[in-house]
């Protein structure tokens, strides 16, 4: 008998006919879990877990019997039949045996499967990989950085690639043979012994002769000549900027309820979990607003209540401080989304959509405003949505939310938004 | 040698090597088993969970319904709907055995006992297997199997392979020659038997011939449709094998991958043919070694209770009415079985002597056994061997459904004017023509459309499940090429029901 040890050898032979089986299922495991995402809180969104998708598109069909006509069986365990016996017919299962093959037929109508929480943001944001997205290009604020390209055979002193240098050397010295330095002195040692000793003046000459070549050949073959010598080289490249900031802007004057607070907490998560997908590193800045702003921590931020009036250009030139002073616009990409009832004091309008439009728009890869209400209360157009449509071809994203299953798919429509958006 | 073999739960490798030792030495001296040589593979649960998504072969070909297993029973055993199996047995040469790390000691010892020798006896005598697979060639054809999807997949793309191997796994029921004995396969060369097909279609291509003006059509034969179904070897059972060699419009490659899944079709066969002789006759031999072990006080009366303990959980039937029915449990069926022809063998009755006349009182049980476990399936060996004492102590009763009745009937009981007829009815329900449809080649309209016709022989009225027929047949027109028309017959072979799919392409 041959008793092997498996266990060591590596599990998961079966990950990639998984992977297969996601890529197949594709299609419904993505409508599947953006039905399932409207159901979960956002916090739940980065957990993945259990999903269930039909099982169209990942059957397996088989020729097998449909309708059974004239069937008979054989049933253990029978206490109190006897030959003859009519029995009435169950309800499925029981002795017609219809359910007893649940592997097959409607059970694979459904089909649950468990996404790690990896998988189940790839499908859930899956959705937002979009033309417009793409075309504004997440990544594309540039840094230049200097990136090793090879070697040169002319550059600066500074860069002089010693080890490639002395190989090209040593490749040539022995391509050319250049005699060694120890070789030529122990040829003069022996010449010198043979001139003591009064060797045949014959050798002696022929030993002469021979150190005389070698030193020619020394000299005429340098240890190091400039064909051997290479300089490192560098080249710029952009490099993408790999961290995020995002802003979140929120009204927190007193006509905003907690549901309202609710909704805008919602859309400011999905939009970190979105951007967290995509960069190494992002950081969050919370800036409240009443009629004057400042930045707070995300527990003030959501949960305590303030009183005053509203004034939005306070919140822009808030963040424009911070954007000044932490965020370099060459080393970060910004991200703002704002929250708000829709109300602000009439003498801040203008003033408001001036920063807007000239500094908040302009260093902002993505600025997206929602307007959040109560459900089932119609609100018209207020003042600050009035402004910012105002704005013209440079307006910001702007949808109104009033419950909380609005929430991704207007996430969802923002990003899906063309360039020139036909706003409703 | 004496003495207790092991002590506690813990196994280690010295005692698994003593274990099997002893187990070889009771299998082969005192059972006269005839085994191929064991390899017994220690393995994790999380492998274990793999193994069981590639139809628990130590390799196998990708495809996305292993995975989709794989997820499924991934799901059932963290939920814990389902546990794991304590071990899978390969019908290979040598004979693979997995058992799991979690096992205990008095558990390796009942996995050794009933894959390492019970089935591993069986795979090498029984005839079905003997006939239809070939266990020194499986492993090596399996590497080959794999290396050549991988490579089409490759060269033609994953999806256009997913397509044929899709269509192909459709038709896995129906890739079998059922009746004709054929000479053992030899999954050896055909690797080799692969590669010349391939070289000899490159070495009669010849540029020239394609630039040959194409003349006037020869004129239409006659009618020779008799020649026709001779050479196409029609009916045909076996679709796989008729679409393989027949259809017209597939690539050489599409053609091995159909040949591939055949060969594997064929392979699993036999373990279909004989779910009931399999786990009766490894359960027996378990039980057998089992209790030599403790009789000889090689085991501790706490690991032999340990074993009944599971031992009773395998070989429990319920009875029709209990919430955990799933049907006939082939495991208590085979097991009461083989005890039922061990008793008569030594102690017959009068009862055995009518019944069973050829082996009541022979007085050699496991000579017996090991004719039966090499020349019958489950259906014969019901036929044969279903005792009436077996029918009284499974209760067993005979019930017939007629859609056309309101009520069911109970056809015939465990008693004296019944036991012939469960007997024979059990055996029935045994077929695989009585569980699946028998579906075959019926002819192709060569001179016309070259639309290909299938036939399903109705039994007892069953018709095909409609929306998976429909699948399957697209499945089928795609690799035929042209349209497919199914036609149910009934025994009088009138023509009773039709699908249709149109060639997609």
């Amino acid at each position: 008998m041959q008793l092997i040890d498996k266990r060591l050898n590596p599990s998961g032979k079966s990950l990639p006919n998984r992977q297969r089986f996601l890529r197949r299922a594709r299609a419904i495991i993505r409508k599947a879990v953006s039905d399932a995402s409207a159901s979960r809180s956002i916090r739940e969104l980065e957990e993945g877990g259990a999903i269930v998708i039909p099982a169209t598109g990942i059957e397996e069909p088989h020729f097998r019997r449909g309708s059974f006509g004239l069937r008979d069986q054989v049933f253990p365990g029978n206490e109190e039949f006897l030959e003859g016996d009519r029995i009435p017919r169950p309800p499925g299962g029981g002795p017609s045996g219809r359910g007893s093959d649940p592997g097959r037929g409607s059970g694979e109508d459904q089909f649950s499967i468990v996404l790690s929480a990896d998988e189940f943001l790839d499908f859930f944001l899956e959705d937002l990989e979009l033309p417009h997205l793409e075309r504004r290009k997440l990544a594309t604020m540039k840094a230049e950085g200097v990136r090793r390209a090879g070697f040169a055979t002319q550059g600066s002193p500074a860069n002089l690639a010693i080890t490639r240098t002395m190989r090209n050397a040593l490749a040539r010295r022995m391509a050319l043979s250049r005699p060694r330095p120890e070789e030529i002195a122990a040829l003069e040692r022996e010449l010198e012994d043979g001139e003591r000793t009064g060797a045949p003046e014959l050798d002696l000459a022929a030993l002469r002769e021979r150190v005389s070549e070698l030193r020619r050949r020394l000299k005429m073959i340098p240890y190091i000549d400039p064909i051997d010598i290479r300089y490192r080289r560098f080249e710029e490249t952009p490099r993408p900027i790999a961290q995020a900031a995002m802003f979140c802007l929120m009204d927190v004057s007193g006509s905003m309820t907690e549901h309202m607070k609710d909704l805008a907490k919602r859309f400011f998560m999905l939009l970190y979990v979105f951007l967290n997908k995509r960069y190494e590193h992002v950081e969050v800045v919370f800036i409240r607003h009443t009629d004057e702003a400042r930045e707070v921590d995300e527990q003030t931020f959501f949960h305590s209540r303030e009183t005053g009036g509203t004034r939005v250009s306070t919140a822009f030139r808030e963040m424009m401080r911070i954007v000044a002073e932490r965020y370099q616009v060459d080393d970060w990409n910004i991200y703002a989304a704002q929250a708000s009832d829709g109300d602000n004091e009439r003498a801040d309008n203008y003033e408001t959509v001036e920063l807007l439009s000239k500094q908040v728009l302009p260093v902002c890869q993505y600025f997206a405003y929602i307007e959040v209400g109560e459900p089932g209360r119609e609100v018209g157009m207020s003042s600050l949505w009035k402004n910012y449509k105002n704005i013209g071809e440079e307006e910001p994203a702007m949808r109104r939310v009033a419950t909380r299953e609005e929430i991704y798919p207007v996430f969802r429509e923002l990003f899906q938004r063309q360039p020139v958006g036909a706003i409703p | 040698m004496t003495g207790l073999l092991y002590e506690g739960a813990d196994w280690t490798f010295d005692t698994i090597q003593r274990v099997h030792d002893e187990i070889e030495r009771i299998a082969i001296g005192e059972l006269g088993l005839d085994v191929y040589p064991n390899q017994i593979e220690v393995i994790t649960s999380e492998q274990m969970l793999d193994a069981y998504a590639a139809t628990g072969m130590p390799i196998y070909y990708s495809h996305w319904s292993f995975g989709k297993s794989f997820v499924q029973s991934e799901q059932a055993y963290r939920k814990g709907y389902s546990g794991l199996a304590y071990e899978i047995v390969i019908n290979s040469s040598p004979c693979i055995s997995y058992i799991m790390e979690g096992n205990t000691m008095t558990m390796q010892t009942l996995v050794i006992a009933h894959a390492a020798f019970g089935h591993n006896h069986f795979f090498k005598n029984n005839y079905t297997f003997r006939d239809w697979t070939d266990p020194n060639g499986i492993l090596d054809y399996l590497v080959f199997a794999r290396s050549f999807i991988a490579s089409c997949e490759e060269r033609y793309g994953v999806s256009a392979v997913e397509q044929v191997l899709d269509a192909a796994h459709a038709l896995m029921a129906q890739g079998v020659n059922s009746a004709r004995r054929r000479r053992r396969p030899d999954l050896r060369s055909e690797e080799v038997r692969e590669r010349e097909r391939r070289m000899n279609d490159e070495r009669i291509y010849s540029e020239l011939w394609r630039t040959l003006p194409q003349g006037a059509k020869p004129p239409a034969a006659r009618d020779d449709s008799a020649l026709l179904r001779k050479l196409l070897e029609l009916p045909q059972e076996n679709i796989l094998y008729f679409l393989e060699k027949n259809a017209p419009k597939l690539q050489s490659w599409q053609r091995e991958i159909l040949r591939i899944v055949r060969l594997m079709a064929q392979y699993f066969y036999p373990q279909r043919l004989t779910k009931i002789m399999n786990e009766g006759a490894a359960t027996f031999v378990h039980y057998e070694i089992m209790n030599r072990l403790h009789k000889t006080g090689r085991i501790t009366d706490g690991a032999f209770l340990e074993f009944l303990a599971s031992h009773t959980n395998v070989v429990m039937q319920p009875g029709f009415r209990e919430p955990q029915f799933g049907g006939l449990n082939p495991y208590a069926l085979g097991f009461a079985m083989m005890r039922d022809i061990q008793r008569a063998c030594a102690a017959p009755d009068n009862e055995d002597r009518t019944w069973m006349p050829d082996i009541a009182g022979c007085g050699d049980p496991m000579g017996a056994l090991r004719n039966i476990w090499a020349n019958y399936r489950d259906e014969s060996f019901i036929l044969q061997y279903l005792s009436p004492k077996v029918i009284r102590d499974f209760r067993l009763f005979h019930v017939v459904d007629d859609p056309d009745e309101a009520t069911l009937l109970v056809e015939s009981i465990h008693d004296e004017r019944g036991y012939a007829r469960v007997r024979s009815a059990l055996a029935r329900s045994c077929e695989l023509s009585h569980s699946e449809p028998l579906i075959e080649v019926h002819s192709v309209d060569l001179a016309g459309d070259r639309k290909l016709i299938l036939r399903h022989k109705l039994l007892d009225r069953g018709f095909l499940d409609e929306g998976e027929a429909r699948k399957v047949l697209r499945y089928v027109a795609m690799l035929w090429g042209y349209d497919v028309l199914l036609q149910e017959v009934d025994s009088d072979g009138r023509v009773v029901k039709e699908h249709v799919a149109a060639n997609p392409a």
